[in-house]
């Protein structure tokens, strides 16, 4: 296995991760069809950092674009992971919900339009705290309504990792796409070491976060729907398969009796290896919920 | 004042429904019960305190997966009961200390109980059920996310010990690397960060704000006009739209949310464009 | 946070505008417009106060050799002393 990865496929490959927000929401786009709303040059940018001596970037750390992904009318908005940790402020936030909610009408008048969310994001951004938190409420909001019509797909694929409020999104989401070095979670190991202690969850240990958030183990324990390579090719392919899919049937999110019942099964006892969750949350089962 | 006793959940589920017990196979932390509300039979939700419940990491009024799962079972059972009558009304009790924060949470993927809860709620709103949040302690952060901000109405108490906010005072002020006095300081200046539960008044997303004579021990007279606003509530929330977009449209939004009404009004005009 | 303003005398029009960057550490947003007239207007924001002689450092040497009228904004969330040089240096193509 170790040969594989150091083969001619990992040299050549065009990492993913290394793309800022703005390259990443391009690449997903099918050639020429992708355009910016919103973008710097319209300078909407958060009007509560510069008093707090903080410096705003003019997109707020959002990117907007609309296009067409293997032929269908999408949107993708893309949260800057460099920019204050990708942080949900409310320009930011608004930019992601207008524009789920404009994909929404679209999809109501005929042309169902799919949202692909890019989430590198630590959450609400404190310097902005309760519009943050505002507008992600506003935002799962919005994904309720546009995913009956059209999927909502998140993609999440590192070095940020989602976590906080935004996770809750992902949570709501048609399809979630990580690579390996992905985390997804509510929580980061450093609040949780800081709230329930060093032997709650020892943030130092990569191995462990890795164990608990990564994609590896979210994909295996059937909570994401594709595992991908740090490769805009295979990243954009695996978006490209969701958009086609459309939305589906039933939610992950609405398949409650399911999850409430593993919960129900879990030795609380003990922590336990991240591992024992992969035998007992089959991808298969997922799909064996309920509703 | 702003400490968080976890008592204030369960006084007023008491008060407001006469009950104080979960459903049966529920866990001692999610409190249910159908109640009279006005004329008619609301579902009532609460988040407690459970010091013996299964997860370590919950048993202090934190939201984690045992709640967030009973809250989305609940408010699902209604869903499916009403699918061809009236929709009652929700009324989401909160007081809640934040979500849990645990290893076994993450690993068992609590992201997910929380969009499922929330999911399930916001769910309930779109079918035609009000659903009316009342704040009469405690909202923060995630635990807030799950349990109450995907309501029509959010109604909360105009008192020392409410608070809604993205993060407890001790770990904002660790994260952002300044003391809670300064923190505090802040939020006189920039009105989305103040703790202060008459600034967040300030920015369109509360229905109301009421006055109760005693939070911790409510009269008879403050049970009866809690009751009568939440009547109120439920009856504002029927007559408008199933969405969230009250919350933009409030006087509030538009003094504090300039920045939310310029991003929407642009970005519609540009996807507009050829 | 600290405003910087500065300007150079320009020698010809630019046809469009450019942008790069992300206001993050070690790097810097830069929004390049055509100017109206024979000046590069440049606007810095910078959450480091106290470098504005670096700023004006690296920029006047840029500008000895640049002569497009442009407006120049930067915002920039420079952590190092050295930032104004390496993050105006990674950004200007």
């Amino acid at each position: 296995m170790t040969n594989k990865r150091y083969g001619a496929n990992f040299i050549y490959r065009q990492s993913f991760i290394e793309l800022d927000a703005r390259e990443r929401a391009t690449a997903l786009f099918d050639a020429g069809t992708a355009r910016e709303l919103l973008g710097p040059f319209d300078r909407v940018e958060s009007p509560w950092l510069a008093m707090q001596g903080v410096t705003p970037q003019e997109d707020d750390g959002c990117v907007v674009m609309k296009g067409k992904i293997a032929g269908q009318a999408s949107v993708v908005v893309a949260l800057e992971g460099a920019f204050q940790g990708g942080s949900m402020g409310e320009v930011s936030g608004e930019k992601m919900t207008a524009a789920l909610d404009l994909a929404y009408a679209d999809s109501k008048k005929g042309t169902p339009t799919s949202a692909v969310i890019l989430l590198e994001t630590g959450g609400v951004r404190l310097q902005e705290a309760n519009l943050g938190l505002a507008a992600i409420a506003e935002l799962m909001g919005s994904v309720l309504l546009l995913r009956k019509h059209a999927p909502v797909i998140c993609l999440t694929a590192g070095t940020v990792g989602c976590f906080g409020g935004m996770s809750l999104v992902a949570g709501l989401a048609s399809y979630v796409v990580m690579t390996r070095e992905a985390r997804l979670g509510l929580n980061g190991p450093e609040v949780i070491e800081q709230e329930n202690g060093i032997d709650e969850f020892d943030s130092s240990d990569h191995a462990l976060v890795w164990a608990i958030d990564g994609g590896e183990q979210r994909y295996a324990t059937g909570l994401v729907d594709a595992l991908v390579e740090d490769d805009t090719p295979q990243v954009v392919e695996a978006i490209r398969k969701f958009v086609e899919k459309g939305a589906p049937a039933v939610h992950r999110s609405s398949q409650v009796d399911l999850y409430r019942s593993r919960i129900g099964a879990l030795d609380t006892s003990r922590q336990w290896d991240p591992k024992e969750l992969r035998t007992l949350w089959t991808a298969k089962s997922a799909t064996e919920g309920k509703q | 004042m702003s400490e968080f006793t976890g008592v204030r959940g369960t006084v007023w589920f008491r008060a407001l429904t006469g009950q104080s017990s979960p459903m049966p196979g529920d866990p001692k932390s999610v409190l249910t019960s159908d109640a009279l509300i006005g004329k008619e039979q609301g579902l009532f939700l609460c988040v407690v305190p459970d010091p013996h419940g299964r997860f370590p990491c919950a048993r202090h009024g934190e939201v984690g997966l045992e709640e967030a799962y009973t809250l989305a079972t609940r408010i699902r059972q209604l869903i499916d009961e009403s699918k061809d009558t009236i929709k009652r009304p929700i009324v989401a009790i909160v007081d809640a200390k934040s979500q849990a924060y645990g290893r076994r949470e993450e690993t068992a993927a609590i992201f997910l109980a929380a969009a499922a809860a929330a999911d399930a709620y916001g769910s309930a709103r779109l079918a035609g059920h009000p659903v009316i949040t009342l704040v009469v302690g405690q909202a923060l952060s995630g635990g807030f996310l799950i349990h109450g901000y995907q309501a029509n109405r959010i109604l909360a108490f105009d008192d020392g010990g409410v608070m809604i906010h993205a993060m407890h005072k001790e770990a904002a002020a660790r994260v952002t690397q300044r003391s809670v006095a300064e923190l505090e300081k802040l939020g006189k200046k920039i009105v989305p960060m103040s703790y202060d539960i008459r600034d967040y008044a300030k920015l369109g997303l509360l229905y109301k704000l009421l006055h109760v004579e005693n939070p911790e021990k409510p009269s008879v007279e403050d049970v009866q006009k809690v009751k009568d606003e939440l009547v109120e509530a439920i009856a504002d929330a029927r007559s408008g739209p199933h969405d969230l977009r009250n919350r933009l449209e409030s006087k509030g939004a538009l003094e504090m949310r300039k920045g939310s009404l310029l991003v929407r009004s642009k970005l519609e005009a540009q996807w507009a464009e050829k | 946070m600290e405003q910087i303003e500065l300007n150079y005398p320009a020698k010809r029009k630019i046809p469009k505008r450019a942008h790069v960057g992300v206001v993050g550490s070690g790097d810097m947003e830069v929004l390049l417009e055509p100017g109206e007239d024979m000046v590069a207007h440049v606007f810095i924001r910078t959450s480091v106060d106290g470098f504005g002689a670096s700023w004006k450092a690296v920029l006047d040497r840029f500008f000895a050799k640049y002569d497009g009228a442009a407006r120049i904004q930067i915002n920039d969330a420079g952590e190092r002393p050295a930032s104004p040089n390496c993050a105006w240096s990674k950004r200007w193509r």
